[in-house]
């Protein structure tokens, strides 16, 4: 297949063979991870700017080293520190950046619809690095890949995926990414933070974790944000966790070789146990290392090829 | 004296609809005239013929920006619009920059309206002071002003004893309280309809109830103080179920719709179009439907555009920052005469919700009827032009509408106020600027 | 005078021949297989690597270590490319630090293939020598490169193309020559 997307804002409107390719691109993308001298020439010349509204370290680091693994120069945009502090619109800020001729702009915003937004009005590639509750498409497709590398396949795996779905742009590019690829989605959490219409993708809903971890291959735990207890979604913590955490006991019910996700940074203790995030089937850090693969591929998709051409 | 020739004279309020000529004198409607028009005649004749023609159509929710924020819109180039847009009153909201709540306000708003408006301007005055919802604003000067009502819109007021107060104290003297029914912490920060869509994209949710728990307590608050209310932008299912209650409950409350609601639901947020983001915002399949049934049983006295000018830059951006609100004042009348196709109601009824019941429910006298003596607002409509709404011809200083670019059938031909022709699109008659 | 439809350069037997020849070139210049290894640039040089491979471990009884090289990565026409070049996979489990590397590829073209595969190995490591073996030369460089090791000589113009097929069994392996006007190199 042609890859001929100029941006990469979600996985809503990708098809199966696209995320093949990119999986595919990914692999070879991992390969050079392993190598003494991490590095290719291949976006050498090329400039990708990392603009987050939104702080996020590890997201950052991880389309930083992408892009520097293949030589391009890479320059970080954080939000704290800058002019939007002073007043200036998003769309301002991207033009002013676009002014010094970026090819890539990876864009992280807590409004949905930001990187849509952007894309109609900058030139230059967009990639979507989470906006709002909308998608993190990176994300979807280095949990695919994640899956592929251990299991082999997505198709008819019971996923289920345990948190606040509600505020997560994660799940909602997971359903995409896992549940087009044929896996069976269960969706758990608190009634407060799961909403009901969720069951039109096709997922399971339930405020059950005994029966979501029930006979699953994946287990995917989302973090808990405390702000979230402050605005009465739940009781508190301790409540949380009792009712939502998963640990060894709930774990068990689980397949035998049923492993755990996590898109981080983990609250031990609070939705993962202390012993299971460090455990044999946590493939946490796995999917940091997918991460990086995915990241360079689709910057390396974004940035030669044919769209390019015209 | 101006004499309008062959026109389909549809003026609910005095129970007519035929065809005939209605002549106008000094700022008043002088008669209507059936058989053959007059073969001589001293003054401007206009020819209505294939038309309709209506008592002046009056849109009681109104942001005219001025003063304040004359770069969304000013009182001149808002009622241009009107004007063209067949509307010979409008009724304008007082969260202004001052907000309307001192009679100086009322006075500057009435008197450049005077002065430079194309159509007559009744100020809506503020219940409370400032609008921040803690102390009541000064009713009876502001009334002796020329504040027609009161309300607070663009904000609920949310605390439920002082709402009592300003009902209880305002019944005695007939003034009406216009109510934005919403409760603010219930729709929680949300910027859509909390429904599919919503959820699709990612955009946190405003529940139905917030608007349906704040309609039920303003109604309750009526009921308990026997005062006069009025729901205003109605939106949901249960808003309108609400409203059927209190009026079979016999209570003196009025309702009105915007014609977004009745035309749009929460589909047209799809790619994040800040020109479908409003407060309160579209919602579903079902709340649409239920609107029309609303208007069809006659539950809805009124329709009303809610016409929120904004400029450019604050909808040219990411969907939660962007400002509440589209202009409406140009594309309420056709978009109401689509109603026609549902086949269950008439030109009559659409008159009632265009003119004679927003002048009912204001008590504006001389307006909403083509009897004799009263004031001379005519507007001739012309129920079969086709036409595009095209972003050359809006005439509000902003163009924030989701109908650009509509195909529309049906457009006011021409707009008289006070005898004087303030729009025109009729071959041979010109309008004073 | 210009050909078109397909040529067949050689067959079966004419491809064993040559690789038979440029194996005994191999070993004879560089005096023994000790310290060679080779590595196939993906895709056209893995099999041709391979069979190299297997006539000098019949001729030394020295088992060489055997690589290929992806170098969709360190391409000099990314950006120009008309389509998003499909990347192949990159196997070099073993050290090539003071190595003679033998660079196989089939058909010797522009020689930009060649030089992408040279940063390649240099990113690897840091080898003794890089010998270049092809089995055709077709002629048209445009950079400063030559092959050590060279099967077969064949003038060619830029409208045509070499394709060459060495899987499967001996009998079957040809090479061709063959007319494809949408070619204007690589």
């Amino acid at each position: 297949m042609e890859w001929h997307r100029r941006h990469v804002l979600g996985l809503s409107d990708f098809h199966p063979e696209e995320m093949e390719f990119v999986i595919d691109t990914a692999r070879s993308m991992e390969e050079v991870l392993t190598r003494d001298i991490k590095k290719v020439p291949a976006l050498r010349g090329k400039t990708v700017v990392n603009l987050f509204f939104e702080a996020s370290t590890r997201t950052r680091t991880s389309f930083e080293m992408a892009g520097k693994r293949l030589s391009a120069d890479v320059v970080n945009f954080s939000s704290g520190t800058s002019s939007v502090t002073k007043g200036e619109t998003l769309l301002d800020t991207a033009r002013n950046i676009e002014a010094m001729k970026p090819n890539i702009l990876v864009v992280r915003h807590s409004a949905s619809g930001a990187a849509l937004f952007l894309s109609r009005h900058v030139s230059c590639s967009i990639v979507n690095a989470g906006d709002g509750a909308n998608e993190h498409p990176s994300q979807g497709l280095l949990d695919l890949y994640t899956i592929l590398k251990v299991k082999g396949k997505v198709a008819g795996l019971k996923i289920a995926i345990v948190g606040d779905i509600l505020h997560s742009r994660v799940v909602r590019s997971d359903l995409h990414s896992l549940g087009r690829m044929g896996a069976k989605l269960w969706l758990c959490g608190p009634a407060t933070l799961v909403p009901r219409e969720m069951e039109r993708t096709g997922a399971v809903v339930t405020s059950d974790i005994r029966e979501a971890v029930r006979g699953a291959d994946v287990i995917i735990m989302l973090r808990i944000q405390l702000e979230r207890q402050k605005t009465s979604y739940f009781p508190s913590l301790r409540e949380y966790s009792q009712r939502f955490g998963l640990n060894r006991d709930v774990f068990s019910l689980a397949k035998d070789d049923a492993v755990i996700m996590h898109p981080g940074p983990i609250n031990r203790g609070v939705e993962l146990s202390d012993e299971l995030a460090d455990c044999e089937r946590s493939l946490v850090l796995r999917q940091v290392e997918s991460g990086v693969a995915v990241r360079m591929a689709l910057l390396y998709l974004l940035a030669g090829g044919s769209h390019v051409a015209h | 004296m101006l004499l309008i020739k062959g026109g389909r004279v549809i003026d609910p309020a005095s129970g007519r609809d035929e065809t005939g000529h209605l002549v106008l004198k000094d700022g008043k409607v002088r008669e209507f005239l059936g058989g053959e028009a007059p073969a001589r005649f001293e003054g401007t004749v206009v020819s209505a013929e294939g038309m309709w023609v209506v008592p002046g159509l009056i849109d009681m929710h109104v942001h005219l920006r001025d003063p304040g924020y004359e770069w969304k819109e000013d009182i001149l180039s808002g009622t241009r619009a009107a004007a063209a847009g067949g509307f010979t009153s409008v009724v304008c909201m007082a969260n202004t920059n001052p907000v309307n709540d001192s009679p100086e306000v009322t006075r500057y708003i009435m008197e450049k309206a005077r002065r430079e408006g194309c159509a007559n301007v009744f100020p809506v005055a503020a219940v409370t002071r400032g609008l921040e919802g803690k102390e009541m604003a000064d009713f009876s000067e502001l009334a002796e002003a020329g504040a027609v009502a009161f309300s607070d819109d663009g904000k609920p007021v949310e605390n439920s004893l002082l709402f009592r107060r300003a009902m209880e104290y305002v019944r005695p003297f007939g003034y009406r309280i216009l109510s934005h029914a919403e409760d603010s912490v219930l729709a929680g920060g949300g910027a859509a309809h909390e429904g599919w869509t919503a959820r699709k994209l990612g955009i946190p949710g405003i529940p139905s109830a917030a608007e349906e728990v704040a309609i039920a307590r303003d109604i309750l608050i009526a009921r308990q103080t026997r005062g006069k209310l009025h729901i205003q932008h109605i939106s949901t299912r249960m808003g309108v179920d609400l409203l059927r209650m209190a009026r079979r409950a016999g209570l003196d409350v009025t309702g009105e719709t915007a014609p977004q609601y009745f035309t749009l639901t929460d589909a047209a947020l799809e790619g994040y179009d800040t020109n479908a983001k409003m407060n309160p915002p579209l919602r579903g399949e079902d709340d649409r439907m239920a609107i029309l049934e609303g208007i069809l049983d006659g539950t809805i006295d009124a329709i009303a555009c809610d016409h929120a000018p904004h400029e450019a830059y604050v909808k040219r951006c990411e969907f939660a920052a962007a400002a509440n609100g589209i202009i409406g004042l140009q594309t309420s009348l056709p978009l109401s005469l689509s109603l026609l196709a549902e086949g269950k109601i008439g030109p009559g009824r659409i008159v009632e919700l265009l003119s004679a019941g927003p002048a009912r429910i204001l008590r504006l006298q001389g307006k909403g009827s083509l009897a004799a003596g009263a004031d001379a607002d005519v507007t001739i409509i012309d129920p079969e032009a086709e036409w595009e709404f095209r972003p050359e011809e809006v005439l509000s200083r902003s163009k924030n509408s989701p109908f650009l670019g509509w195909k529309m059938r049906g457009r006011a031909a021409a707009t008289i106020c006070g005898g004087r022709v303030r729009h025109a699109a009729i071959a041979g008659v010109t309008a004073d600027a | 005078m210009k050909k078109t439809g397909i040529k067949t350069l050689l067959d079966g037997k004419g491809v064993e021949r040559v690789l038979s020849r440029l194996t005994h070139e191999i070993i004879e210049k560089n005096k023994g297989a000790g310290q060679i290894v080779l590595v196939g640039i993906a895709t056209g040089g893995i099999h041709l690597s391979e069979v190299i491979r297997r006539k000098i471990q019949v001729i030394e009884g020295v088992d060489v270590p055997t690589g290929f090289v992806d170098i969709t990565l360190y391409r000099d026409d990314l950006a120009r490319a008309g389509y998003q070049a499909r990347m192949k996979r990159t196997e070099i489990p073993f050290s090539i630090d003071d190595k003679k590397v033998i660079l196989v590829d089939d058909v010797l073209y522009t020689g930009r293939t060649i030089r992408a595969a040279m940063d390649a190995l240099v990113d690897f490591g840091r080898p003794r020598n890089i010998q270049l073996a092809v089995l055709i030369d077709r002629g048209h460089r445009e950079l400063p490169i030559r092959a050590d090791f060279v099967g077969r000589n064949v003038p060619t113009s830029r409208s045509e193309t070499v394709l060459v097929q060495v899987e499967g069994a001996p009998e079957e392996w040809t090479v061709v020559l063959k007319e494809d006007p949408t070619r204007k190199g690589e």
